[in-house]
Parts: structure tokens; C-alpha cells; sequence
């Protein structure tokens, strides 16, 4: 027997099970993708409207080092990258985050703890939402429409730190997520965990260059350098839309300080966790 | 009737007092409920800031009849209609009783389902109401600004007053009918979602559907779902006026009229189908 668990192994056998078990049931998979799909498509209507109303978003003047203004697709670029990230959150962490505030209510998290394996990693990974790959699917056509009509082929160096930068968003979300997930042992009962996500990285949706004046700066900064979540899609974004030639300092700095900001996340959800974990008293028998 | 106005009465009390135990949590979500609105300020500042750049109007650019203030006006007033109009848990809680079997209680009890659900719900707004006064309060002091004509004239206030009553009344009996599909399918959960969906849409939750443009915009002021968010803070706007403002409540109060008996209908009949099993 092996002392260490084969983290990969173990990770294929969660996808694979998750998706035999989606297959059993597979007009409620079909039900699943096709709603959340339709949520997002709704949202692209949205933004259709919006821009039947104005070729822009935000006025190039007077907006100093900012400027930067979204004409149509160039937003729907940055559109298909918030959908390809939350995607991956959703399939990959969502279910389980939310699972884990009910394990420890319901005190099963025993159960967890016992396992020969990282109690992180088991609660994180343990059951794949193949059904939110939907919106992959959706934010990826998206992306590829949008670059076809700004007439626009990204190089091979773009497309791979867009890939970097993607993941490093994923990891900033599920940082902040399992972060999230962890208060509900100290709070008994987090229900609200969903709707307190759901409004903060509703900051992370559109670009950052919006938020500008006396209250758009201060929560810029809030957003970008206490809780990251605004260069979650910004930064990626931006490399598939702009030239890779940097133009400001901010091109270059953004970038570095998201490295950095995915490495402080990470180490820093990884220690509320497992402090957490320490004042776990299980419930029940 | 002596004795049956002791019972609701009752019920309405017991479910203050469940309602209450969780009012901090409720006063911190309340308050949270409106960071979103936050975004959309910025997002329609982007918007119309852009327009302007293109077609100086001198600060006076519109969209659709809406000038910024009046969009983020009009953010703000949904927030009130949909505290009286959502319901959340309704039609998934009537579903869920369906499912388990626990809507015998309602079967075996001298209770009336409906009556009995709107008595809790009323408790429920009323709490709510009581504790989400000051975070209202706050944030619309805090948004005076984008309110630059102040209060409506009273007979418009009196109209709003009506239609955010009536908002509420349809809510709940839009949302206890589709709970009644539970009768005849077992799992709903999509189904309720893509209501959801629907009503976060063309109820003017998400933006004013006076933006919908030709067909799409007349097929939506068709379906009762507008009366749900966006009438109510039309009417605070004032975007509309006299007879049609008289015509738009009278369908308001059709509509709840509607639901009110499909509700019973369909309840009824569901029940003809329900069987339960075990105990």
C-alpha cells in the first residue's frame, strides 16, 4: 500500500463518477446545461440592448491613465472571459463549497477528516458539475465570434497567457470561495454563503476601468488589492484584445500583481481552511 | 368566525416571532442586497458617458426616455418592488410539501393551504419590512441625488401605494400556482428556475423593458410579469400618467384577480390527483 494517495487518480475518478452519475439521469442534464445556458444568453441579450444604445462603454477622455474605453465585441470578449472562468468555478468548486457548509451542519465532515487524503483537496474536487461546461462552450463560441468581427487573430503568445491568466482567475475565485466555505464551521450555518459570493464578484464582471471618481477609485482599489476579484477577468481579457506590445505601466504591473494577488490567495485560503478546520467540533454523532 | 380569526391570528403571530430570530443576519443581507445596484450605476455611468462623447447633449442625453439619474432611480424603486413582489422558497416550499407528502397537514387540518401560506408570507414582509426600513432608508438618503424632482405628487405616491400592494398579491399567487404544478410533475426544480429567469427578465428587474425594442417590448407588457417590478417604478417615475395609469392598475388587479382563482383551481384539482402514501 502505498503511503500518498495518487492526487491525479483520485482527481479522474471524482470526474469520472461525477459524470456516470449526470448520465444516469440524463434529461436532468440536459435540463441543467440548457437553463444555465439560457441564463447566459439572457444576460448577452442584455448587453445587446445596451449597446444598441451607445457604440461604447465609457468616454476616452479625461480618463488619464485608464483610457481605455469597450466598443462592442471587444466587451463581449471580455463577456466570454467571465464566462469561461465562472464556467470552470461552477463545474469544478461550486457544488462542492456549497456541500461543505452542509457537512459540517450536518457534522459529516467526520467522515472527510478520516480519509488518507488532503481534506482540502477532497472537499474541493469531490464532485465535478459537468453540467456548467455549457457556458464554457457558450463564453468560447462567444469569444470566437467576437474576434471574427473585430477582424482580429490573436498570436500564439496571447492565446497561452490568456490561457495563464484565465487559470490564475480560477484559482483567485476558488481561493475566495473556499475562504468563504471555511467561516461556515466558526458561523454553524452559512446560507448566505451563495448570495455573498454572488455579490462580490459581481465586481469582477465588468471592466475596471468603469469604476472611476471619488467612489469608482476607492473601489477599484478595494477589489483589485484586498479582495482581487476585479482582475480576475480584466487582466486575461486584456491580453486577448489589446496587441501584446505593453502601452502603459499598468499593462505590465496588473499582470505581475495578478500572479502575485493568485499565490497570496491561494496560500492564504489554504491557512483559513485549515485553521478552520481546527475549531471543527462535528455535530451530532 | 370568532374562532377562526383567534387561529390566523395565531398563525400570523407565530410566524413573526420565527421571523425575528434571525433579524441581524436579515438587516446585513438586506443591505447587502443592494451592491449589486453599485455596478449597475457604474456600468450605466460607462454607458452614458460614452453616448454623450459621441452625441454631446449637453448632459442631457437619454435612453429611451431615461436620463442616468432616472436609471439608477429606477434601480433603486425595483429594489421596493421586489420586496414586495418576490417570494422566495413559495412555489418550491409548495412543491416540496407536494413531494414529501407534508401537504396532508393541510389536508387533515381544519387549514386552508392558501390562507395559511399567505398569513406566514404576510408575517414574513412584515418583519422583513421592520428591519429592512433602516437599510432602505439609508441607501435612498445616501441616493437622494439621483432623485433630483423629490417626492411624487400624492396622488401618484397613492398609485404606487396601490400598485406595490397589489405587486405583492400577484407575486404570491403567480408563484403559488406554478407551485401547484408540483401536483402533476414530482421534480420542478428547473422549471422554477427558468421562471425565475423569465421574471427576472421581463419584470423589469434587470433593466426597464421600455428598451426592449418593437415586438419583443409589446409581447413583455403583455405577460403579468412587468407588475412585478417594473409598474410600480414606473408609476414612482412617473412614466405613467393619468388614464394610462388608471387602465395599468386595473389590469394589475385583473391579473391578481386571475391568479388568485387559477390558484384555487389549480389546488383544487390537484388535490383530486394527489395521493399520499405512508405517514
Amino acid at each position: 500500500m502505498r503511503a500518498r494517495p495518487s492526487y491525479l487518480r483520485v482527481l479522474l475518478t471524482f470526474a469520472r463518477n461525477s459524470l456516470v452519475r449526470d448520465m444516469t439521469f440524463r434529461g436532468n442534464f440536459l435540463i441543467e446545461t440548457f437553463s444555465s445556458m439560457s441564463w447566459v444568453i439572457m444576460n448577452l441579450g442584455f448587453y445587446v440592448l445596451v449597446f444598441q444604445h451607445t457604440p461604447r462603454l465609457g468616454a476616452v477622455t479625461d480618463w488619464g491613465e485608464y483610457a481605455f474605453s469597450w466598443g462592442k465585441y471587444e466587451f463581449f470578449l471580455f463577456l466570454s472571459t467571465t464566462l469561461v472562468i465562472n464556467s470552470l468555478v461552477q463545474t469544478l468548486f461550486m457544488e462542492n463549497a456549497s456541500e461543505f457548509s452542509e457537512l459540517i451542519r450536518t457534522g459529516k465532515l467526520d467522515f472527510a477528516l478520516l480519509k488518507p487524503i488532503d481534506t482540502q483537496f477532497l472537499i474541493s474536487l469531490q464532485r465535478v458539475q459537468w453540467a456548467s461546461l455549457g457556458n464554457l462552450a457558450v463564453g468560447v463560441g462567444l469569444a470566437g465570434y467576437s474576434l471574427f468581427r473585430l477582424g482580429w487573430t490573436p498570436t500564439a503568445a496571447q492565446v497561452g497567457l490568456y490561457l495563464l491568466f484565465v487559470a490564475c482567475g480560477v484559482a483567485i475565485m476558488y481561493s475566495l470561495m473556499i475562504a468563504l466555505a471555511a467561516t461556515s464551521i466558526w458561523l454553524g450555518r452559512n446560507q448566505s454563503l451563495y448570495d455573498f459570493w454572488f455579490y462580490i464578484t459581481n465586481f469582477s464582471r465588468y471592466p475596471m476601468e468603469i469604476y472611476h471618481g471619488p467612489l469608482g477609485t476607492p473601489l477599484r482599489m478595494f477589489f483589485t488589492f484586498i479582495i482581487p476579484v476585479m482582475i480576475v477577468v480584466n487582466v486575461p481579457a486584456r491580453f486577448l484584445i489589446r496587441p501584446l506590445v505593453p502601452q502603459t505601466v499598468s499593462d505590465l504591473a496588473l499582470p505581475a500583481f495578478a500572479i502575485l494577488a493568485t499565490i497570496v490567495s491561494l496560500v492564504a485560503s489554504r491557512y483559513l481552511f485549515q485553521r478552520s478546520l481546527l475549531s471543527y467540533r462535528s455535530a451530532s454523532s | 368566525m370568532f374562532a377562526r380569526t383567534v387561529t390566523w391570528w395565531t398563525v400570523l403571530r407565530i410566524s413573526v416571532e420565527e421571523r425575528l430570530v434571525y433579524r441581524g443576519d436579515f438587516a446585513l443581507s438586506t443591505l447587502m442586497r443592494f451592491l449589486p445596484i453599485v455596478t449597475q450605476i457604474f456600468l450605466w455611468w460607462a454607458v452614458f458617458s460614452a453616448a454623450e462623447s459621441v452625441e454631446p447633449g449637453g448632459g442631457a442625453t437619454r435612453i429611451v426616455g431615461y436620463a442616468y439619474h432616472d436609471f439608477v432611480a429606477y434601480y433603486l424603486l425595483t429594489m421596493i418592488s421586489r420586496a414586495f413582489s418576490s417570494m422566495p422558497g413559495l412555489a418550491s416550499g409548495i412543491c416540496r410539501d407536494i413531494r414529501e407528502g407534508t401537504v396532508k397537514k393541510y389536508l387533515v387540518q381544519p387549514i386552508d393551504m392558501l390562507s395559511f401560506l399567505l398569513l406566514y408570507r404576510i408575517a414574513h414582509k412584515l418583519v422583513y419590512y421592520a428591519v429592512a426600513a433602516a437599510p432602505f432608508a439609508l441607501v435612498f438618503y445616501l441616493c437622494r441625488g439621483f432623485f433630483p424632482a423629490g417626492w411624487p405628487e400624492p396622488q401618484t405616491l397613492l398609485a404606487y401605494a396601490a400598485s406595490l400592494l397589489m405587486a405583492f398579491l400577484l407575486g404570491f399567487f403567480l408563484e403559488a400556482t406554478i407551485g401547484m404544478i408540483g401536483f402533476w410533475f414530482l421534480e420542478v426544480s428547473s422549471l422554477l428556475f427558468v421562471y425565475m429567469l423569465f421574471s427576472f427578465f421581463c419584470s423589469g428587474h434587470m433593466f426597464p423593458i421600455d428598451m426592449l425594442p418593437g415586438v419583443w417590448g409589446e409581447l413583455v407588457r403583455l405577460i403579468p410579469l412587468q407588475y412585478l417590478a417594473y409598474f410600480p417604478a414606473a408609476v414612482f417615475l412617473g412614466k405613467v400618467q393619468g388614464p394610462e395609469l388608471i387602465a395599468g392598475l386595473w389590469i394589475q388587479f385583473g391579473w391578481v384577480v386571475f391568479f388568485i382563482a387559477a390558484s384555487r383551481v389549480a389546488f383544487t384539482l390537484g388535490v383530486r390527483r394527489y395521493s399520499g402514501f405512508g405517514g
